[in-house]
């Protein structure tokens, strides 16, 4: 499974990890819900740090598409927000 | 549904865009490869950006430095003379300083972080433009129409994604610089405060205070001298 890790570029990733994934994933849909800042600064990095620690980086001259994509790694609450309501934080 | 699928929607929906501009797949290929070129470009100009921030910063650091000793020898000096007050002042600004230092630390370190991770995009994407700009005439010269069309569709909609996630590093890269250029700014200005030296008017004045009672102390001295050489007469 190939994931973005938007900043650093793609990572290839085990299936066995994706459960893993979801569960920091879900915690911060509750989080966000929440607008708990505390734990978001706390847990966002965990999502980050869980497939730079698991996955391994694409070639730099290869091309794919990714099947998931994580936001970079400065996201704010306020910003993880708006991708949840759908504005997203890419200019057109 | 979860922050990544949400962020890979929003990623998609860009993505699609491009594969819908252009009737001829083929004319999606130059097209997306025209915007390749321009995005390296933003790319290192974001790069060379950061850079310039980065420098400014150490060298206002540089400035502070300075500032905080000249301040640290000042109250030293004011004691000496007995002028606690003085003393009391300089040490206030150099306080003041300190934390200004730390709070540049910060940045100065934030920065850097935002310039290897810059630089390693750029890397990452020139690579990347490389291989496309190459699979791009395989694509044109080797395959029938309909085999182009999904070659093309796979290619763009990668090199499409990762145009995406680099235009948003850029972004926020110059929004950080923006950022750190209007603190800069306010910062140069406290520098300048604390570094004037010497100008008769507006100058520092615990130094002009201590220069005061240096001369005092030397006329004291000299008067003393000259009642011994009159006495002697």
């Amino acid at each position: 499974m190939i994931i973005r890790l938007m900043g650093y570029g793609q990572y290839q990733l085990e299936e066995k990890y994706l459960d893993n994934l979801n569960r920091i994933d879900n915690q911060l849909v509750t989080i966000v819900q929440n607008n708990d800042q505390e734990n978001f600064q706390k847990t966002y990095p965990k999502l980050i740090q869980y497939v730079q620690k698991h996955g391994t980086p694409l070639p730099d001259d290869e091309i794919h598409e990714s099947q998931i994509i994580i936001p970079p790694d400065d996201l704010t609450l306020e910003e993880a927000k708006k991708i949840f309501t759908g504005e997203g934080i890419l200019e057109d | 549904m979860g922050l990544m699928d949400r962020m890979g929607t929003v990623v998609k929906s860009k993505v699609s865009k491009v594969l819908d501009k252009f009737e001829d797949p083929r004319e999606t290929l130059d097209y997306s490869y025209q915007k390749q070129l321009e995005m390296v470009r933003k790319v290192k100009r974001g790069v060379a950006e950061v850079t310039t921030s980065k420098k400014r910063l150490e060298l206002q650091r540089t400035k502070l430095r300075l500032n905080i000793e000249k301040h640290a020898k000042q109250a030293k000096a004011a004691l000496a003379a007995d002028r606690e007050d003085l003393a009391r002042t300089a040490l206030t600004l150099k306080a003041g300083e300190e934390t200004e230092l730390e709070e540049l630390n910060q940045q100065i370190a934030n920065l850097q972080h935002e310039q290897e991770k810059l630089m390693a995009t750029e890397k990452r994407l020139s690579a990347k433009v490389e291989a496309f700009r190459s699979k791009k005439e395989t694509i044109k010269a080797q395959y029938s129409a309909a085999e182009a069309q999904v070659k093309i569709t796979e290619s763009v909609s990668g090199i499409s994604e990762e145009m995406a996630d680099v235009g948003l590093a850029v972004q926020r890269a110059e929004e950080k610089t923006e950022g750190m250029r209007a603190r800069a700014s306010a910062l140069d200005e406290l520098i300048e405060l604390g570094s004037l030296e010497d100008s008769l008017e507006g100058g520092d004045a615990i130094e002009r205070e201590l220069a005061a009672i240096k001369e005092k102390t030397s006329v004291e001295d000299e008067l003393l001298a000259l009642r011994e050489e009159v006495k002697k007469e």
